[in-house]
């Protein structure tokens, strides 16, 4: 009688382990998910953004018939931005993109006639909006990326991420001192 | 962030018990004095019914009700881009699905979320409001919004105001009974000598009747008030600068337009700020109001100097308050995070630019026809425009006016 309860209570004891277990792991999967889905949003944003570079050449090329420079320099950087390979040279070609786009923005400053041109207002509003978003996915991202860290950190569930093998994630950093400092530019 | 979110959900669960016993008991109370002490079971159906109905048809489209109660139109990106984009960037900081974006045609500051779950969410923001506020400003208003609908507060807001209404429609019905048909009851009551009961009964039940909807509605404003602060903090923390948020509240409480026309008593806590001006309202705390004082508010966000987390949101408002933080202890663990500056717009503000931007979006969504022309112009067609073509002001270029 007494062996029946003892092996009950084992039986509960572990089922609730079990359920445990169980319940944590989809936690994670779950958050692990959002960290992705959050690192893909980054993706998204810059890939919106090459998009809209033709389009805002294109609205203010009759306008700045003197800036071929700039242009050019907008269109060499998205290129490589989208020609990057690794991880590193894309952080450094889009770097590099946001930088020409920057200048580009202060050239505009001197042609008021392009200025009030409705086309160019409304891709100005998109591109300031996609490096709003830009930023904000990446802070999504590091916010998905914390929660889910200090899960994989804290006890218990730190021996559940241990069993299944859920590692930490990196946080995404400014790498440059230079684009950190870089100034706020008028969109 | 989640802890908050559990808390608020827990919390949410415990309130709407504790309403829906207002809403039993008083239907109780009802029933019996009415029909005698065998009528409080009946009263009792009778409250479950009509919550039950109405609880069903807020939960499969009680959203839809409200937005068209306000007046709101459902607009897309090219009708106000930068209200689209501005929302798309928080639902993106928050990690939201895209909520449905909508327009109320009003010119007081004011705005709003509603939805059963973060899936079929819905913001909507006033055309005044999107006439006062810079991108800034505007972003810390759409990132409240979004703040209540991360911490789940719209379904709570929902149901909540639901049960109220339910309370609201029973007592009332019962009061205005007893006062035009008082006399009717007198069938129900069993025999002359239980006519004393029967009175002390009725008594009961009148007082009751007017108790439980005021009961109720503390309850109800009790919460959403620490729920706007909560939903300012998660605003915070989504963009990084308290100032925008501060200065479009600012706005918003010396705006001078008069009151927001589609707002009532349930839907109230829903807004952003109160839509009722009364004389003194903006800085009146006290425990009939839904909001707290815009004042206190602003003055929370202004304190935050220290970064953007929940912590320093609850450092702010012991600081501004004196007083306990409104925050659950469990969600306020330390997180670093910088604020960050204003954007150039914010900077050089363009009243005349914004005025105009509202005039169209009022167009647009009265079926205007926008033609851009090549020399930048925009062409602003009314509906009811009879002909084919026409010819632009500035550089003479004809255009075809294709209504579809």
């Amino acid at each position: 009688m007494i062996a029946l309860i003892v092996l009950l209570v084992i039986a509960a004891g572990l089922l609730l382990v079990i359920l445990y277990v169980i319940g944590t792991y989809n936690v994670f999967v779950g958050l692990r998910n959002q960290v992705d889905n959050a690192w893909s949003q980054i993706d998204v944003q810059l890939k919106r953004r090459h998009d809209l570079i033709p389009n805002l050449v294109e609205t203010a090329k009759g306008y700045m018939k003197h800036e071929r420079g700039t242009f050019e320099a907008i269109t060499n950087a998205r290129a490589q931005a989208m020609g990057a390979k690794t991880v590193a040279d894309a952080g450094k070609a889009e770097g590099a993109l946001g930088e020409a786009l920057s200048k580009f923005m202060l050239v505009v400053e001197n042609y008021p006639d392009l200025k009030a041109n409705q086309n160019f207002l409304a891709v100005q509003e998109e591109l300031s909006s996609t490096e709003n978003k830009i930023a904000f996915s990446r802070q999504a991202y590091n916010d998905q990326t914390m929660f889910f860290n200090n899960r994989i950190q804290m006890f218990p569930s730190n021996i559940v991420a241990g069993i299944f093998s859920f590692t930490k994630r990196d946080f995404f950093e400014v790498s440059a001192a230079a684009e950190r400092e870089a100034p706020k530019v008028s969109f | 962030m989640w802890e908050l979110i559990r808390i608020n959900k827990r919390n949410s669960v415990l309130l709407l018990m504790l309403m829906a016993v207002c809403l039993l008991g008083l239907g109780a109370v009802i029933g019996m004095a009415i029909r005698g002490p065998d009528g409080g079971m009946l009263g009792l159906m009778i409250a479950t019914g009509i919550w039950v109905v109405l609880t069903l048809i807020s939960f499969s489209s009680g959203d839809q009700i409200l937005l068209a109660a306000s007046n709101a139109t459902a607009v897309t990106h090219d009708v106000h881009p930068q209200l689209f984009n501005v929302v798309e960037e928080m639902a993106i900081a928050s990690g939201l699905p895209m909520p449905k974006v909508y327009i109320i045609n009003d010119p007081a500051p004011n705005a709003f979320a509603t939805g059963r779950d973060p899936k079929s969410a819905s913001v909507a923001v006033t055309a005044g409001l999107l006439a006062k506020l810079n991108r800034d400003e505007l972003q810390g208003v759409v990132g409240h919004e979004m703040s209540h609908i991360l911490h789940r507060d719209i379904l709570f807001v929902t149901l909540a105001g639901i049960m109220l209404g339910s309370v609201a429609l029973l007592s009332q019905v019962f009061l205005r009974g007893m006062m035009y048909g008082g006399g009717s009851r007198r069938r129900y009551s069993s025999g002359g000598s239980k006519g004393g009961g029967a009175a002390i009964l009725l008594i009961i039940a009148i007082v009751v009747a007017i108790l439980a909807p005021i009961m109720t509605q503390l309850l109800y404003f009790a919460l959403s008030r620490r729920r706007e602060y909560l939903a300012d903090a998660g605003s915070v923390r989504l963009t990084r600068y308290p100032e925008g948020l501060a200065s479009a509240l600012e706005k918003i409480a010396s705006d001078r337009a008069p009151q927001l026309a589609s707002a009532n008593k349930v839907t109230a806590p829903m807004f952003i700020v109160n839509p009722f001006k009364k004389m003194g309202q903006w800085n009146l705390s006290d425990l009939t109001s839904t909001h707290p004082p815009i004042s206190e508010r602003i003055r929370i966000l202004r304190n935050m100097s220290q970064g953007a987390s929940l912590k320093d949101y609850s450092d702010a408002f012991v600081n501004v308050t004196k007083s306990r933080t409104v925050m659950p202890a469990s969600a306020l663990t330390k997180e670093d995070i910088a604020l960050r500056q204003a954007s150039a717009e914010a900077k050089n503000e363009q009243k005349e630019k914004q005025l105009r931007q509202v005039g169209d979006i009022m167009r647009k969504v009265n079926g205007f026809l926008f033609l851009t022309c090549a020399c930048g112009m925009t062409l602003k067609i009314p509906p009811n425009y009879a002909a084919t073509t026409v010819e632009c002001p500035r550089c003479h270029t004809e255009h075809n006016v294709n209504k579809t």
